[in-house]
């Protein structure tokens, strides 16, 4: 965590404060801005993707305050001193998360400009619920859309993480996921 | 994208107060916006025509859900993921907990608020059928005060309230008194996840003796707003659910709903959804109302 806040400047506008990724963050813009704007071009985090830019497909899916938000459907200024995390702030010191592993060694991503919400999308799941059944993965990724993958290797990927992650004897979501297909 | 942020004032006073005096002092310049999931849809596509817009986040009154001794009262700015985390939502208005898990995905519940849902005023607004069911009574507040009017009254023609421009919608207040009655919520859409409703029924019932003592009926995309249905509440109510009570309660909703043909549906097909929906709400009845 660093200490300085960047500040991007526009003296037109008051500066909105907020977190990313545990870093303090303070930009000058249009307070209507879109929070997934801001994010890929004022603070260069180009991870999250924009896809329809009507709330449909998840692709630019971050987490605000521990919720799962469409950042293309907020106004920056309702970010004001929220905590947000983004796709960068998964790897933890050059080493992927888990989830990121699995998507990975499962084929989850293809093209990958889903990849970035379907993981923050089953962060927010994992975050809530450490040993998710196949229902509640479906209908956690229920609003990230995928146009490569058919979807059945990403449900794995989030499975298997969740497997992993559970105490050992509970991990009976993959066994579920594959009695689905 | 087409819309332009510096074209659009935004502000977030964080105090209910203040937002009251700003929609007061110059009325119908300020736009209210919550989770902004239709707002921003339509600023996204370059079609908001907002000016200048007052956020309602950061105000808890606004957003609290209380549970009094014989009424839930649910903030406006209450989110759909809120609803559905509510123990006491979850246990007595199950309707309300069901349409909520039905607005969009997790991201879009997350954010999109009960009071978005009302005053954008969709004809297919998920959650219409059920308040409407559940006799909700809506609060609205400005200045000059508060008031209430029934859920029923508040939506006056297509995307049409009864709001003016310095009021705000403050809270729903929902009667705790379903606990004996048959409860029925349905949506018809086209597949399972964000979807919008082609018809959707919803309704709560009691019987006695196998009488029909009290009913509540209420449909979305049935007209150009969400609505009760009086007319087939008429021909159920003080009947024995039988083949013929069926049939008149089918006649009186094929005559007073007014579907349209559009992008989601036909008019054609609505009715008769609708009147297969209002089959199963009567073959429910009947198999649990008397055992009660
Ligand atoms: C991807 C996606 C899927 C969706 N799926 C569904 C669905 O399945 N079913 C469904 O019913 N809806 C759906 N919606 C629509 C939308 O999410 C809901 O209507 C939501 O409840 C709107 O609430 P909001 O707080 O986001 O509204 P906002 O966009 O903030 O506001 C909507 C309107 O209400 C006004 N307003 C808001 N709060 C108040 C208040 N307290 N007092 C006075 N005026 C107020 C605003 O001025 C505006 O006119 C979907 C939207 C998206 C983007
Ligand atoms: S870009 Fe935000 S949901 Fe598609
Ligand atoms: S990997 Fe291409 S859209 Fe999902």
């Amino acid at each position: 965590m660093r200490k300085s806040a960047r500040v991007i400047s526009s003296e037109r506008w008051p500066a909105i404060r907020f977190r990313v990724n545990g870093e303090a963050a303070a930009v000058r813009v249009p307070p209507m801005k879109r929070l997934l704007d801001v994010l890929r071009e004022d603070l260069n985090l180009k991870g999250t993707k924009e896809g329809c830019g009507e709330g449909e497909c998840g692709s630019c899916s971050v987490r605000m305050n521990g919720e799962l938000v469409n950042s293309c459907l907020v106004p920056v200024l309702q970010s004001e001193g929220a905590d947000i995390q983004t796709v960068e702030g998964l790897a933890r010191k050059g080493e992927l998360h888990p989830l990121q592993k699995a998507f990975l060694e499962h084929g989850g991503a293809q093209c990958g400009i889903c990849t970035p919400g379907m993981l923050m999308a089953a962060t927010q799941l994992l975050a809530q619920d450490s040993h998710p059944g196949i229902s509640q993965i479906r209908e956690a990724l229920a609003g990230n859309l995928c146009r490569c993958t058919g979807f059945m290797r990403i449900f794995d990927a989030v499975a298997a993480t969740a497997a992993l992650e559970a105490k050992p004897g509970t991990g009976s979501a993959v066994e579920q996921a594959s009695h689905a297909r | 994208m087409r819309g332009d942020a510096s074209k659009h004032e935004l502000v977030a006073p964080g105090r209910l107060d203040a937002v009251l005096d700003l929609l007061a002092s110059e009325p119908g310049a300020w736009t209210p916006i919550a989770g902004g999931t239709e707002l921003m849809v339509a600023f996204c596509a370059g079609r908001l025509d907002a000016p200048r817009l007052v956020s309602l986040t950061g105000i808890p009154d606004l957003r609290a859900i209380e549970v009094r001794p014989h009424s839930v009262v649910i903030g406006s700015a209450a989110t759909f993921l809120d609803l559905r985390r509510h123990t006491i939502v979850g246990a007595e208005l199950p309707l309300l907990a069901r349409a909520a898990s039905w607005i969009g995905s997790i991201a879009n519940q997350s954010r999109a608020t009960l009071g978005g849902n009302l005053v954008n005023g969709s004809p297919a607004a998920d959650s219409s059928p059920a308040l409407l069911a559940y006799d909700a009574e809506i609060e609205i507040i400005s200045v000059r005060g508060r008031r209430r009017v029934p859920y029923s009254a508040f939506h006056t023609g297509y995307k049409r309230n009864v709001l003016s421009t310095d009021e705000l919608l403050y809270a729903i207040h929902l009667p705790r008194r379903f606990e004996r009655h048959v409860q029925y919520l349905r949506k018809v859409g086209t597949r399972r996840a964000m979807a919008i409703a082609k018809v959707a029924l919803a309704a709560t019932a009691l019987a006695e003796d196998g009488v029909i003592r009290e009913i509540r009926l209420a449909a979305a995309s049935l007209a150009p707003f969400p609505t009760r249905l009086f007319g087939t509440e008429a021909a159920l109510l003080g009947q024995a659910v039988t083949r013929e009570t069926a049939q008149s309660a089918r006649r009186a909703l094929l005559a007073e709903v007014k579907p349209i043909d559009d992008i989601r549906s036909t008019a054609e097909y609505r009715r008769r959804v609708a009147a297969n929906l209002l089959d199963e709400l009567l073959l429910s009845l009947r198999r649990e109302g008397w055992q009660r």
